[in-house]
């Protein structure tokens, strides 16, 4: 009996282990898993996540490049979403932010373009020395329009 | 006047979980005193082992999980589990075969895929294969009906309950004097050695139709099904498909040789069949869920049994056949789901 | 032109429930005393609120109009008594389960002064599209709960082709007994209002369906019909099955047709009113008065006197209660409507109004316990009016699955509660799929957003990516025409220098 016991219990041992070296180290499921990770991005195109834009976040999280929780936009539902299509652990977000938008005071507005340039959605419209403004219901709140205006008149206001 | 709010709908179903796994436990006691009657007290020391590791099992698990005993305990699943495993085993079973299948069926088959609802196999049946897998020489060792003319000797109660304890019979009586082939074991036995249904049906276990004893069994387990059945605590598609599945293929060939077939009868009455059709099979978490559904996975598994009765190996197939068809549940409830009103344009009539 | 004979439709699933109408039907309707203020919703329709047409200050008369509707779907709301307007703000509504709305608040005079009313000529002389507009002018709306403009409803019904109009006496729900009262009281009034309608969007088949447990109600309206002698009208009795009474289940049964999924009744040829409605209507096209009180009933455990009332529209649903003999001892809970599909609210001090068909008084002790497992019976599904599969629903609504659940049907649940009284696991199946449908908008809403952007970041980037092909197809231009022109134009540039700077 007792035979029979160790060569089970060997047996299990073994096959947990090259379980999970496979899983570890042989890629999963190719294809367009990129282009599946991208759709479950919020598309803000903010950088906050250290990628310049979603697409290439996306393809270091294939890559096993980056970890799955550096999207403050996406939340923790983004979070659970990417772990449930790659089968990685869920991880509490590197950080957190508020949903917010842009908003440009137009009194100190003074039509420089520089915040037109950066919005990676071309959600602010304006022309030289011409007055800007943003579009409220495309802009996605990635802040990167506040750091290049020169006269600090860009501001982001919560959603709710 | 002030008020609390609450949620609509304000009133809530009069069944619950606890009461009818209570009701279903109530169906099988009459067969429960009949086991006992006719084959000894082995039965009511199985069912304590049974149900002892049962609770202990789930205690320990919900513990891991992380969450209150109670919250499982409180709905008496593992104690249909437990009972339904005790009516499996023959009466004369060592406490580590009993406990290695009744922790099997909750720790692993129900547990370890989430708990009540989440189990994909049926529990007491997994339990069971892995006993039989595990233990095969035990799950051998069937008792005879206590029924007079059937020469051999039965254990007292305290000799059962040494057995139960610790495997061993005592010194005046070997394995031979005290055991007897169940009916199924007898029929396969004979037709290999090509003997007719007739010759076979000669031997003193058998009965008007099944075995001896367990003919009784099984007329009381129809009376707790039909029970269940009139209370809708069952529907019937499942236990129809288990019968048709199983006796129309009995049938047929009976009709053709019946010689070398044994009656639809004999399969009704023989091995687990109501067992399975009534209570086994109707466990509502394994098994399909659209009506539809309920009559194949039913059929598919009565088929199952047949086949491993006929041209399997082993005597008696529920508990495979069970398994099996709990493997393909998804499918067949993915292929009978019902049209959705309204979705159905060609329906509508102008 | 008589009504053609259908077999009655059968209906999937559904419940017989017990229900507790005896109770409040012993006596007549009885008629609440006008309070002493009344509190109008400027929003008691479907659609944009409407907006006050009077002032602080103002008197008005009874069945004047005090609110007209914004937008094309609304309904107006009239004065149900003479007196002064003291107020327009936010106070306690049914419809917010007792969060504040505003309201405009009178004080009532109690002269109960009507607004003198000319004379109306008589429908039938009417051009129907003139019957429909002037529908829209008394306030009417869906009293069976739902509230829907009743001229909007019309009008999308004159430009479809209706063939039957199927009048609601059904009152499928437990404890409400309003349209039975009704139906008792005032048959005349009711198949009066269905020859209205009939007249307005030129229809010739009329069902009034009523439950099988309604035989006074069956009777009043056989001995009225008869009276009438209208033969495209017909009375048709169903099994007391809940919930036969919704729309698109009532079209299913009567007509043997579905209503295809996210459609109307319209689209499969019959108009649904209720009962009510098409008595409100009687009152307002043969007997010019606006709709400014209903019949309500008030019961449940919580309730001494459980009875029918009418009431005025406005009347605090606290002064209907005491005026019926007020709550019984162990009252908890108070909901408007019925015990399925009715609205919790904190506090009486909201106002009766037009969707105000159940006052229900409850105590605590009749509700369920702790949530078990999904033990996969199946009986959800047997029991769904719509076929759907409660059950996957609920896995799919757990794992916040927007896809399977609107391909599971999700959207096409009426929240009707059957699902909920045959779960053994006692799981608020109902309630979870409200929130589900909250949350499958909400995700799809994210989606359509997040779509936008990338679109706008691609769009972007291409043409940023264009405009540096551009710069450099340019500057390779230039470099290769400067090469080209060669010294020659180099000579001619510097000899153009040199006269400049000469010339300086």
């Amino acid at each position: 009996m007792w035979t029979a016991v160790i060569t089970i219990a060997a047996l299990a041992l073994i096959a947990g282990l090259a379980l999970s070296y496979a899983s570890r180290r042989l890629p999963p499921a190719s294809g367009d898993l990129v282009e599946q990770v991208n759709e479950l991005l919020p598309q803000t195109q903010c950088a906050q996540c250290g990628y310049p834009g979603c697409r290439p976040y996306a393809a270091a999280i294939v890559d096993d490049a980056a970890t799955i929780n550096l999207c403050p936009p996406g939340g923790e539902d983004t979070v659970r979403r990417l772990a449930n299509l790659l089968g990685r652990p869920v991880l509490p977000l590197a950080e957190h932010v508020e949903p917010a938008v842009a908003v440009i005071d137009e009194s100190s507005c003074i039509g420089c373009v520089h915040c037109r340039n950066a919005c990676p959605v071309d959600a602010i419209v304006g022309a030289h020395q011409l007055m800007h403004t943003v579009i409220e219901s495309e802009c996605t709140g990635c802040e990167l329009c506040v750091a290049p205006c020169p006269v600090d008149c860009i501001s982001m206001r919560p959603l709710r | 006047m002030e008020f609390t709010r609450r949620q609509s709908p304000y009133w809530s179903a009069r069944v619950a979980v606890p009461s009818l796994m209570l009701q279903v436990l109530a169906a099988l006691a009459p067969a429960a005193l009949a086991h006992v009657w006719f084959f000894g007290p082995g039965f009511i020391f199985n069912l304590l082992v049974a149900t002892l590791f049962a609770v202990v099992g789930e205690s320990l698990m919900m513990h891991l999980r992380g969450r209150p005993p109670e919250h499982a305990l409180a709905d008496y699943s593992a104690l249909v589990t437990a009972a339904l495993l005790a009516f499996a085993l023959p009466s004369l079973t060592p406490w580590w075969v009993t406990a290695t299948g009744s922790l099997f069926a909750v720790v692993v088959a129900k547990h370890l895929y989430g708990g009540l609802g989440f189990n994909i196999f049926n529990p007491a049946m997994a339990g069971y294969v892995v006993i039989l897998i595990a233990f095969p020489m035990h799950l051998n060792l069937w008792v005879g009906p206590r029924i007079g003319d059937i020469d051999y000797e039965y254990l007292s109660v305290l000799q059962t309950l040494k057995f139960t304890l610790t495997g061993t019979l005592p010194d005046s009586l070997g394995f031979d004097a005290i055991s007897r082939a169940t009916p199924l074991d007898v029929m396969k036995a004979g037709l290999n050695n090509m003997k007719t249904v007739t010759e076979i049906r000669a031997n003193p276990v058998m009965g008007d139709f099944g075995g001896r004893g367990w003919e009784w069994i099984g007329n009381f387990l129809a009376f707790g099904g039909f029970w269940l059945l009139i209370k809708k605590i069952i529907r019937w598609q499942i236990p129809a498909g288990v019968g048709a599945g199983l006796l129309i293929p009995a049938g047929i060939m009976y009709l053709i040789d019946p010689g070398t077939h044994p009656s639809p009868g004999f399969h009704l009455f023989g091995g687990a069949t109501i067992l399975c059709a009534f209570f086994i099979a109707t466990d509502p978490v394994s098994a399909a869920t659209s009506p539809k559904g309920r009559l194949i996975y039913g059929l598919g598994i009565g088929l199952i049994i047949y086949s491993i009765r006929t041209w399997g190996s082993y005597a008696d197939g529920v508990a495979f056949a069970v398994l099996l068809m709990n493997m393909a549940v998804p499918a067949i409830d993915l292929l009978t789901r019902p049209p959705i009103v309204g979705h159905e344009q060609a329906g509508n009539s102008p | 032109m008589s009504a053609p004979t259908y077999d009655l439709g059968k209906l999937h699933g559904g419940l017989r429930l017990p229900a507790h109408k005896a109770q409040s039907t012993t006596e007549t309707v009885q008629v609440v005393p006008i309070p002493p203020q009344l509190y109008l919703p400027i929003t008691q329709h479907v659609g944009e609120p409407a907006q006050p047409v009077v002032n602080i200050g103002d008197r008005v008369l009874k069945g004047q109009a005090i609110a007209e509707p914004d937008g094309e779907m609304g309904a107006p709301v009239h004065a149900s008594s003479s007196g002064t307007v003291v107020g327009i703000e936010q106070w306690p509504v049914s419809g917010r389960y007792g969060d504040r709305a505003p309201c405009i608040v009178i004080d009532c005079d109690g002269k109960d002064e009507a607004m003198p009313r000319t004379a109306v000529a008589d429908y039938r002389s009417l051009d129907p599209a003139e019957v429909l507009l002037r529908v829209l002018d008394g306030g009417i709306v869906g009293l069976g709960g739902a509230v829907f403009p009743t001229a909007q409803k019309l009008m999308q019904a004159r430009t479809l082709e209706t063939e039957y109009l199927i009048l609601n006496g059904v009152e499928c729900e437990p404890y409400i007994s309003c349209d039975d009262s009704l139906m008792r009281e005032r048959a005349g009034d009711i198949l009066s209002g269905a020859q209205v309608l009939m007249h307005a969007l030129r229809i010739d088949a009329c069902y009034v369906v009523v439950e099988s447990d309604k035989p006074e109600a069956l009777q009043s309206l056989g001995e009225a019909l008869g009276e009438l002698g209208d033969e495209r009208i017909v009375l048709k009795q169903v099994p007391t099955i809940y919930p036969s009474g919704g729309e698109d289940q009532l079209v299913q049964l009567v007509t043997n047709r579905q209503v295809p999924s996210g459609g109307l009744p319209t689209d499969v040829g019959c108009l649904v009113q209720n009962v009510g409605t098409a008595a409100a209507v009687h009152d307002w096209i043969v007997d010019n008065e606006p709709l400014i009180s209903r019949i309500t009933t008030v019961t449940g455990d919580g309730i001494t006197n459980p009875m029918n009332v009418l009431a005025r529209i406005g009347t605090p649903v606290g002064d209907v209660v005491e005026f019926t003999g007020g709550y019984a001892d162990r009252a908890e809970h108070l909901f408007i409507g019925g015990p399925l599909t009715g609205k919790s609210v904190s506090t009486d001090r909201v106002p009766l109004v037009k969707a105000t068909n159940c006052i229900l008084a409850v105590f605590k002790s009749s509700f369920a316990g702790r949530e078990l497992p999904c033990i996969r019976c199946g009986d959800c599904a047997a029991v769904c009016p719509v076929q759907l599969l409660p059950q996957q629903l609920f896995w799919y609504a757990c794992a916040d699955n927007e896809q399977k659940l609107r391909e599971f049907g999700l959207t096409d649940c009426i929240e009707c509660g059957c699902c909920d009284l045959v779960c053994p696991s006692h799981i608020p199946l109902t309630a979870d799929f409200r929130i589900a449908k909250g949350r499958i908008l909400e995700l799809a809403d994210e989606k359509a957003r997040a779509e936008r952007a990338r679109h706008r970041f691609e769009s972007r980037n291409e043409r940023l990516e264009k405009e540096r092909q551009e710069r450099e197809a340019e500057l390779a231009r230039q470099k290769e025409s400067a090469k080209e022109a060669g010294p020659a134009a180099i000579a001619e540039i510097l000899k153009r220098k040199k006269q400049r700077s000469e010339d300086d």
